[in-house]
């Protein structure tokens, strides 16, 4: 599904991705983690066509697609969806006529008709029981004086709404509690379709415990430097990223 | 404080050591303006052919134009003929001659025990010397030679145009056009002397460079001139403080401030003026029209105004910022007291023409008796500067029913990438501020003064240490009997 | 021949047919007011209220100047002056800036005024629509004038709409006095949507009793040129007014809003807030003055002017002011101008919304906030319709107009 090879980007001129790989197959779901600072944002949001960042070097492909020529909305017409770490408030537009506009946008692209009135309103309320997401929350505007949780919440519930094949989490735990977590990874669970693919940026394990990733990399400085299963965030958990960085060291020095 | 004091004592003594009154011109030209008397002034200033063509440009220039009245301010009217525009800098051996404390206002007095100066200075303060104390003539003398190893030049405009003729015709009127307003035309016909400062290349000035002006002879006007260049990568931090003696007579100041700003430079021009106010009804005081500009020429210059206002019945004037060099930032930092009949208009332009460029402007104002404090400020961005950004906070502050607080920025952008923000408060003084320090056993008058000061701060904390101090206690002493 | 010349000129050409078909109260200020326009001639831009304005340049084509009187049915509670209560017709011109030379020249030119006047204690159910419609082969000048007048604890909703319905030059002067009693309530709207030829001043002069309310939106949806004012005196204590507007604007449109709110008596309540978007080349300018008098204690005041500014050719001017002669006053104004914001356009796009869209959707959530303020609920969901159809440029011609048709 999603290839990305020999990936560079900068932001402001400072290189950040310093050669990335990466193959996500259909139905997959992988994890990255790293520390702060590793790039583990900027990969998210290089994939999706962030304006801010340069690609200098490398190739993304989204099924047989060149990624870095669509726009972003384009790649998210593809069925990219980035469910952000901070997403941002958008006062005086409404989450109905928001979604609408978006929901439209990706029909026209695949030549279908805008949906219908009835419809669209249906299927807001059908999503957003899954996600608990309350209805006062949908008629405020985007995200405009949610709580951190619910923001989140919101997130799970646009992509309800898109369907899309391949879902990035960027830290979407951060700033959750335990039960605000385990309803957004749930919902996640309940909306993913069997061929759909994932990729799930985090820090801890909290969050793999619900999501079961079938893959998971560590990232350090700009490179994947380790690549395992679900046991590697588990090790990852109880001894740290030091043992990595240092056997990632002694590599380069042997 | 008492450190000031003392350089300022040390100054005065090693003034009177050099005999400074023989060298110094002390007549006073017949009142009134004309042709004749500006070829005068340049006459006896020996000046050289151009610069008297400047004066006469300037001056018919002036003719042409009409006093302006955009204001929020009751002016009196000005006789323009009723000034004497040549008082050669008023050190008169005839005034040191029987200066007594006697001789001095006892509101002058006080002021000065508040600010803290000691009594043989305000003996002399009702003489000339102090007037020699506190001007830049004797800083300079003082570290004339310090300065000069690192080629840095500060001496009077007068004696500028005699050894630095080059520098002077190039930058005298190229920030402050004589064009630019009606008293700057005036300023440039008749302008009797002021500071120049050249910083070099590379250097950091390594002290504070500082001058105090004072109006001294009744019936004139007070016309100085400061030049200020910094050259690339060089900094300066400039100083000037403003008295005046009490004259139940309105007398005029219009000065004139060019600073010019090269790549990577640096100017901090700190004001604390307290020309004399007028009493408490309104009779006598300075009219301060003053225009002053910096122009950030260079890639990356700075330039910050700080000004202190507590004194003169009128003040007119806009420390102003072209920001023309990519990334240069400018800043405006000031706090305006007004009590009993003063009136200011005060504030900046920010005129934005390079890309990158930012700008911020704190202002303060605080009116109390039956006073006029008015904020006027230009933000402008051309649709040359891109990612331009200016941010404007204006609060006023009333102590009283009677004055007003008033503010009137104007915003003119022309470029899609700007930001430009302005914000604005007006309040009365907290009743629960006040209480609770009541309760705490501070009286109300010290309390505002305490309130009034926090209020400050921010600009206050701008000024160099120094002139910090002795802005605070003016601003108490300013608004001394305007609660309670 | 000098802008002013022509006026004046036509006057004294027509001043009998004018006096014929108007009342004794319009014909007795006409003398004063052709002495004021005169002698002071177009304000220049020298005149800080008319900073903005190109008022000269304004009406110096050469119009033909309608003297039709009101024709036609009249809304509930609307009559022609001459019809009106006695009481209310000797306020005619009693409110408006008589000084003020395009006031005279309303004064001198208008042939008739439409009153509304809600009597005491009643509560006009439905909005009172007043539609002022512009058509006509040649260019014409229109000089229109209304005089609002709500009677003690009256309420009422008032909204004035402006089009054409041709595409001729048109040049609207018109002239609003509101008089509002103790307790009474107006929401008054003004919309414009009318073309690129079209160049309307619109003055409207209040004056407040105690306790009364008043809510105020000005909304420039589609124009030529555009200048507003709004003077609103607070004379008894306790009122309130909002003074809103929006503004909508490109090609080479340009909207000149001026206010001021002079409060006058102690614990009265102002807020403003004027949002415009510009794009393209057209010219924004908002000037809004907060005078508060000696006295007039416990005010609060708020303005906030915030502007967006789409293209490099848009210029905005912006001046809120504060004049404040009393203490104990709670008074600020903001202003702010600026751009899109980047984050919430990209967010827009990474799900999927296109660019141009995107911007579309912030502009009009920018303008949002203006209409939500909106009391009367049935208008707020026409206005948002309007703006995303004007944004879109879909309202060249007016929405809904049978004439156009």
């Amino acid at each position: 599904m999603l290839e990305v090879k020999n990936l560079h980007a900068s932001i402001n001129g400072k290189e950040i991705l310093k050669g990335i790989n990466l193959t996500v197959k259909d139905g997959e779901v992988h994890a990255v983690m790293g520390l702060n600072g590793a790039g583990k944002s900027t990969l998210s949001n290089v994939i999706v066509g962030h304006p801010a960042y340069e690609v200098t070097e490398g190739s993304i492909t989204f099924n047989g697609k060149d990624l870095l020529q669509l726009k972003p909305e384009e790649r998210a017409h593809e069925g990219i969806f980035l469910s952000f770490q901070q997403p941002v408030e958008i006062p005086g537009v409404s989450m109905v006529n928001f979604m609408r506009a978006a929901l439209n946008a990706k029909r026209k692209y695949q030549g279908l008709d805008p949906i219908p009135a009835g419809d669209f309103l249906k299927l807001m309320r059908e999503k957003r029981s899954i996600v608990e997401l309350d209805s006062k929350l949908t008629s405020r505007s985007v995200n405009e004086g949610f709580s951190g949780g619910e923001k989140k919440r919101n997130e799970i519930f646009q992509m309800a709404m898109l369907e899309p094949l391949l879902t990035i989490l960027d830290e979407t735990d951060s700033g959750l509690d335990v039960d605000a977590l385990r309803v957004v990874a749930e919902g996640f669970n309940k909306l993913r379709r069997p061929e759909s693919s994932a990729i799930v940026i985090t820090h801890y394990q909290r969050l793999l415990d619900y999501l079961k990733p079938d893959v998971v990399h560590v990232l350090i400085d700009g490179r994947i430097v380790k690549t395992g299963g679900p046991e590697l965030a588990v090790e990852i958990e109880n001894r740290g990223f030091d043992w990595i960085i240092r056997s990632e060291r002694d590599e380069v020095r042997g | 404080m008492s450190e000031r004091n003392s350089f300022v004592r040390e100054v005065a003594e090693k003034k009177y050591e050099y005999g400074f009154t023989t060298d110094v011109q002390t007549d006073i030209i017949e009142k009134g303006l004309s042709e004749d008397v500006v070829r005068l002034i340049s006459q006896k200033k020996g000046e050289p052919d151009w610069l008297l063509e400047f004066r006469l440009n300037a001056y018919r220039y002036w003719l042409t134009l009409e006093q302006p009245t955009w204001g929020h301010l009751k002016m009196p009217p000005i006789d323009y003929q009723a000034i004497s525009y040549y008082a050669a800098p008023a050190q008169k051996p005839a005034t040191v001659v029987g200066a007594s404390s006697a001789d001095l206002d006892p509101e002058l007095i006080k002021t000065f025990d508040k600010l803290g100066i000691p009594l043989e200075e305000r003996m002399a303060l009702a003489g000339t010397a102090v007037d020699a104390v506190m001007d830049s003539v004797s800083v300079k003398t003082t570290f004339r030679e310090k300065l000069r190893e690192k080629g840095i030049i500060f001496c009077s405009i007068s004696e500028a145009v005699r050894e630095h003729p080059d520098l002077v015709r190039e930058y005298l009127g190229s920030v402050v056009p004589y064009r630019d307003n009606f008293f700057a035309a005036l300023n440039s016909a008749v302008f009797s002397d002021g500071s120049f400062v050249y910083i070099p290349k590379g250097v950091r000035c390594p002290m504070e460079l500082s001058t105090y002006f004072r109006i001294n002879a009744r019936g004139t006007g007070q016309f100085e001139r400061t030049l200020i260049v910094c050259d690339d990568d060089a900094y300066v931090s400039y100083l000037e403080g403003c008295t005046a003696p009490v004259r139940d007579e309105n007398q005029l100041h219009a000065a004139i401030v060019e600073i010019v700003v090269k790549e990577r430079a640096e100017v901090k021009y700190s004001t604390v003026q307290n020309w004399y106010p007028g009493d408490s009804e309104g009779k006598g005081g300075v009219l301060n029209l003053v225009t002053k500009r910096g122009h950030l020429r260079g890639r990356d210059s700075r330039l910050s105004w700080t000004q202190v206002e507590t004194g003169s019945a009128i003040t007119w004037k806009y420390p102003s910022c072209v920001l023309s060099g990519d990334g240069s930032q400018a800043e405006f930092y000031s706090v305006a007291v007004t009590n009993n009949y003063q009136q200011a208009d005060t504030g900046t332009k920010m005129i934005h023409i390079g890309k990158n460029t930012r700008s911020t402007i704190i202002s303060k104002g605080i009116s109390a008796g039956k006073s006029q404090n008015a904020y006027r400020g230009l933000v402008k961005v051309a649709s040359t500067a891109d990612n331009a950004r200016n941010y404007s906070s204006c609060d006023s502050l009333l102590l009283g029913s009677q004055c007003g607080a008033h503010t009137f920025p104007y915003m003119d952008v022309h470029n899609d990438t700007a930001v430009v923000e302005h914000e604005a408060t007006t309040s009365k003084i907290s009743e629960d501020q006040l209480f609770y320090c009541n309760q705490r056993g501070i009286n109300t008058e010290e309390a505002v003064s305490l309130i009034v000061n926090g209020y400050a701060k921010e600009v206050i904390n701008k000024l160099p240490m120094e002139f910090a101090v002795e802005a605070q206690k003016l601003l108490g002493v300013s608004l001394e009997g305007s609660v309670g | 021949m000098s802008a002013e010349k022509q006026y004046t000129d036509f006057y004294a050409e027509v001043r009998e047919t004018i006096a014929a078909r108007s009342c004794d109260e319009m014909n007795a200020c006409r003398e004063k007011a052709l002495q004021t326009f005169a002698a002071q001639g177009f304000p220049s831009p020298k005149m800080e209220r008319y900073r903005y304005a190109k008022v000269e340049a304004d009406f110096s084509p050469n119009y033909g100047i309608a003297l039709a009187p009101l024709a036609g049915p009249l809304p509930p509670y609307c009559f022609r002056i001459a019809d009106a209560d006695p009481r209310v017709r000797v306020l005619y011109n009693n409110v408006a800036d008589a000084a003020d030379s395009i006031v005279a020249l309303n004064t001198l030119l208008s042939v008739d005024t439409l009153v509304v006047h809600v009597p005491r204690g009643i509560k006009v159910e439905h909005p009172i629509q007043i539609s002022n419609i512009l058509k006509g082969e040649h260019d014409t000048m229109v000089s229109r004038r209304i005089l609002i007048v709500m009677d003690e604890l009256a309420e009422a909703d008032v909204i004035i709409t402006d089009r054409a319905a041709s595409q001729s030059r048109f040049l609207t002067n018109q002239v609003i006095e509101v008089v509002m009693g103790d307790g009474s309530h107006l929401s008054l709207y003004e919309i414009e949507e009318t073309h690129l030829l079209c160049t309307r001043y619109g003055s409207v002069f209040v004056q407040q009793g105690r306790n009364s309310s008043l809510h105020h939106t000005s909304l420039t949806l589609f124009n030529g040129h555009t200048r507003g004012r709004l003077d609103v005196q607070l004379q008894g204590e306790g009122s309130e007014v909002t003074a809103n507007g929006c503004v909508i604007a490109d090609k080479m449109q340009r909207v000149d809003n001026n206010t001021l709110i002079d409060h006058q008596v102690p614990h009265c309540q102002s807020s403003e807030l004027y949002k415009y978007v510009l794009d393209d080349s057209a010219v924004g300018a908002f000037a809004g003055k907060v005078l508060v008098r000696e006295g007039a204690q416990k005010t609060i005041s708020k303005e906030t002017n915030a502007n967006l500014c789409a293209t490099r050719s848009a210029r905005m001017y912006s001046q809120p002011m504060l004049e404040i002669y009393a203490d104990d006053v709670q008074c600020s104004h903001g202003s702010t101008v600026g751009q899109m914001d980047e984050a919430a356009l990209f967010y827009m796009r990474q799900r999927g919304i296109d660019e141009p869209e995107a911007r579309l959707l912030l502009k009009a959530a920018f303008i949002t906030e203006v209409i939500e303020t909106i009391p009367l609920l049935s208008l707020r969901d026409r206005l948002h319709v309007l703006v995303d159809k004007r944004l879109r440029g879909e309202l060249s011609k007016c929405e809904g107009c049978k004439l156009c048709k």
